[in-house]
């Protein structure tokens, strides 16, 4: 499993792609902390913007690469390797290229300019993010037997969560406005993994009452202290059930 | 002698398409069958289901006398040549059979003799993407023969091979035979088969319509070469 892990990160090193969104990253993260004294603005600056790239570039990558790397799949299946050993290889692989690449993109300047709690709460919610969409990639990459459907479906996914879901989301308040639908909003806050990121920096922030309906609603309903945990614990089932659901399908595919 | 594969009511469909229907057969310890069908006739999906690389929708194929579903060990005892070949495109080749030997653990006991034969040590440089077709049949072959496995699955060696490299192979073949081997061979060219073949095995849409001696079938015919006897059973039969 760490042997084909080994292979696929040496491979990835190669490409020019994650040395790339590094750099991207990197360069982001400078110019925000450069341009803004305020700390908390820049971390709040940086938090929007990750929250958009950072799923964006995990899930289209990963599945991107899963598909380039069919040969080699087909080649490790006819050798006396098991198939979750493949698969759990493959993610290990990819997952720890590209969060190498968020670890030195954003958590190094992060620490630098801006070393605290906040900004560990902000790497930690990262890391996560990266590791659930890989998770989410996998699960499209092994469900379609084309690229071209596969890329499709990561990025209706990445659609889905950070565009589409805050539209649901308010066409639903506003149909149902004359409830009490409170508790229904935060339960439906957990079906997003972006949501639940962005909710978690935010009430580290203790500003959480100022970016959006549900995260006013967490900061009321648990109080940061709860609700932190609770959306990590929500994060961490987005990373690992799409992967155990992806195992699954894996291990009855044909190649 | 106990057989070595069986395959008991194998049924494998691909959406609608029924690809292998009921297939039951064996193979003993050791010796060369050739398979033989029409294409799309379903030969590459058995092996494949040999191998585990085919998940069957029914029945079961047992190798040395364990079920391999869910298994993967069994897989040290077979060296697989597929009829395409695919490697990552940006290994060379030195890489990849450093990549197998490491893969696999297993440094001692090689099998390079094809490696010196078709002169790919001299080319270790080169990345797979740039390999000519023939040249990626050559690698599989070495691959396949590498780790001196008890089975031998080649499903159209020779095919994309120019006859001096396939005349090495076919020689390769005879000698894995004659260490008393197990080597499973699909091909359609049908003079190849006659020179290797102990056994053939004659597949069609799905079902296997005989498996016998390759002496037994040229008697049943009347005929001295495979081609010939072949064909008339085949035309008896419709
Ligand atoms: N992964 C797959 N998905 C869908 N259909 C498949 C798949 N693999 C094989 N098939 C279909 O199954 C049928 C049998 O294919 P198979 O490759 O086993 O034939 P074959 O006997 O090896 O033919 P050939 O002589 O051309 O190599 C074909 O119609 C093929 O299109
Ligand atoms: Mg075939």
């Amino acid at each position: 499993m760490f042997k084909i892990a080994k292979y696929i990160a040496l491979d990835i090193i190669k490409s020019k792609v994650v040395m790339a969104y590094t750099l991207l990253l990197m360069a982001i993260c400078i110019s925000v902390f450069l341009t803004d004294a305020d700390v908390t603005k820049g971390l709040v600056s940086i938090t929007t913007i990750m929250l958009i790239i950072v799923p964006l570039v995990s899930v289209v990558y990963a599945t991107t690469y899963y598909f380039n790397a069919a040969e080699f799949t087909e080649l490790l299946v006819s050798q006396p390797i098991s198939r979750k050993n493949i698969l759990l290889g493959k993610y290990i692989g990819i997952s720890s290229s590209i969060l190498s690449a968020f670890l030195i993109g954003v958590g190094v300047p992060v620490l630098l300019f801006a070393f605290g709690s906040t900004g560990i709460i902000l790497i930690l919610t990262g890391s996560l993010l990266t590791l659930c969409f890989i998770s989410l990639a996998f699960l499209a990459s092994v469900a379609m037997r084309d690229k071209a459907k596969g890329i499709g479906l990561a990025l209706m996914i990445w659609f889905y969560c950070s565009i589409i879901f805050d539209g649901l989301v308010l066409v639903f308040l506003y149909a149902l406005s004359d409830y009490p639908l409170e508790k229904v909003l935060i339960a439906i806050t957990a079906f997003n993994p972006i949501d639940l990121a962005r909710i978690l920096v935010l009430l580290q922030l203790d500003i959480a009452a100022l970016m959006g309906y549900t995260g006013a609603l967490f900061q009321d309903f648990f109080g940061s202290g709860f609700g932190i945990v609770f959306s990590f614990g929500l994060l961490m089932v987005w990373f690992v059930v799409p992967l155990i659901i992806s195992l699954r399908v894996f291990r009855k595919k044909d190649l | 002698m106990e057989n070595i594969i069986e395959v008991k009511q194998l049924k494998k469909s691909f959406g609608k398409l029924q690809v292998l229907k009921e297939v039951n057969c064996s193979f003993g310890q050791g010796g060369i069958v050739g398979i033989l069908g029409p294409n799309a006739s379903g030969k590459t999906t058995l092996i494949k289901s040999i191998l585990g690389m085919v998940i069957p929708d029914a029945g079961e194929v047992y190798f040395g006398g364990k079920p391999v579903a869910r298994s993967f060990d069994y897989k040290k005892q077979i060296g697989y040549m597929p009829q395409i070949g695919r490697y990552p495109d940006n290994m060379k080749i030195g890489e990849l059979f450093k990549m197998m030997k490491d893969l696999r653990n297993v440094h001692d006991n090689l099998d390079t003799d094809l490696i010196s034969a078709y002169g790919l040590d001299a080319m270790y440089d080169k990345a797979m993407r740039t390999l000519s077709g023939g040249t990626r049949q050559k690698v599989s072959a070495a691959l396949a023969c590498l780790f001196n496995p008890k089975v031998l699955i080649l499903d159209e060696p020779t095919a994309g091979l120019d006859p001096l490299a396939a005349e090495i192979l076919k020689d390769k073949i005879h000698a894995e035979k004659a260490k008393g081997k197990l080597i499973l061979i699909t091909s359609h060219i049908l003079t190849e088969v006659d020179e290797l073949a102990d056994d053939i095995m004659y597949l069609f849409e799905g079902n296997i319509k005989f498996h016998k001696p390759l002496s037994a079938l040229k008697a049943e015919a009347g005929e001295q070469k495979l081609g010939k006897a072949l064909t008339k059973i085949l035309t008896q039969n419709v």
